[in-house]
């Protein structure tokens, strides 16, 4: 019963929600109304059992995603003003595309039914016996699933070096560290025999020769 | 009134068509755009969930971890590729985009 009554609570939130994205006026709006869908996407997970999935949906979409959409939002000078300008001339359109793929859902949805052998099709029958949702989605997806689990990374992978890329710009302006130019660096630097002994007191402290009194530049030995 | 799997995938309906609509309604924004493929991605995990839940069966939950891999993966990707945009550009305009006479 309280499960239930949660459900509505969450079911109504996340498509209030969802609405506000769509249709908010400032994109800033969108991101924090797409955050409160996600919260409640993963309220209905929780119900439905899957409680490791619903952590994963506030830490990846919530800690990650939206905020990086919150970055993008807010760094970018964008006229939102001018963005919005096609909002009702493409509002009749695409509620009517809206209204028929909904029809067709609910179609679908109402005549729908499982096959008699639906049970014995299980790819992974949840293994239960005091296991927790973590612990049996863990033994499956290191098991069965380690491919798909190696790939699912290096899509990650790939994802990260592709954002790098492409945002990345050389900027003039800054220094940067050239090694090779620092080791074939010669002349600036003379090796000189120290009396033993002598210290601070009657040496003083000794600088590196001054730009003008720059020794000659010994010949350049050519390496092979 | 109990809740069963017809009422998680009418939610999950729903929340598909409020992505579609999204994409038509925003046509000129592609942030929101972007905002409206991650709800449909939503849509889907909460279908692949609520069958899991029905069924018992833990595969359908390793596919929605997948699922939002490929989510984060297209969002980094995609915000990465509207930000080199921007500063090439100065907009976001989506009928701006037309270098390629496509």
């Amino acid at each position: 019963m309280i499960a239930a009554a949660f459900f509505w609570l969450f079911a109504a939130v996340l498509i209030a929600s969802a609405t506000m994205v769509v249709t908010a006026r400032n994109p800033v709006h969108s991101v924090l109304f797409l955050i409160l869908a996600f919260f409640n996407a993963a309220g209905l997970m929780l119900i439905a059992g899957a409680e490791f999935l619903a952590m994963i949906l506030v830490i990846v979409y919530v800690g990650a995603v939206a905020v990086l959409f919150l970055f993008v939002v807010m760094m970018l000078d964008i006229d939102f003003a001018r963005l919005r300008e096609g909002f009702q001339r493409y509002l009749p359109v695409g509620g009517l595309i809206g209204l028929i793929l909904l029809v067709q859902l609910a179609l679908v949805i109402g005549t729908w039914t499982f096959a008699e052998e639906a049970g014995d099709l299980r790819l992974a029958p949840n293994p239960g016996g005091g296991l927790t949702n973590t612990q049996a989605l863990g033994l499956l997806l290191y098991t069965d699933y380690v491919y798909l689990f190696q790939i699912a990374g290096l899509i990650l992978l790939v994802a990260m070096i592709g954002a790098i890329v492409l945002t990345h710009r050389p900027r003039p302006e800054t220094r940067r560290q050239d090694i090779a130019a620092q080791v074939a660096r010669s002349g600036s630097v003379r090796l000189e025999k120290v009396p033993v002994g002598a210290g601070v007191a009657s040496l003083g402290i000794r600088r590196p020769p001054a730009l003008e009194e720059k020794p000659p530049e010994p010949a350049r030995v050519e390496h092979h | 009134m109990a809740v069963g799997l017809a009422h998680y995938l009418g939610v999950s309906a729903i929340l598909l068509v409020l992505g579609v609509f999204g994409i038509f309604l925003n046509r000129k924004n592609v942030v929101v755009i972007l905002m409206s493929v991650e709800l449909i991605l939503l849509a889907v995990n909460l279908n692949l969930v609520a069958f899991s839940a029905r069924l018992d069966d833990l595969a359908g939950q390793v596919f929605a971890m997948f699922v939002l891999t490929v989510a984060a993966a297209e969002a980094a990707i995609g915000l990465a590729i509207v930000v080199t945009y921007f500063r090439n550009r100065g907009s976001i305009e989506v009928e701006d985009i037309s270098t390629l006479r496509g």
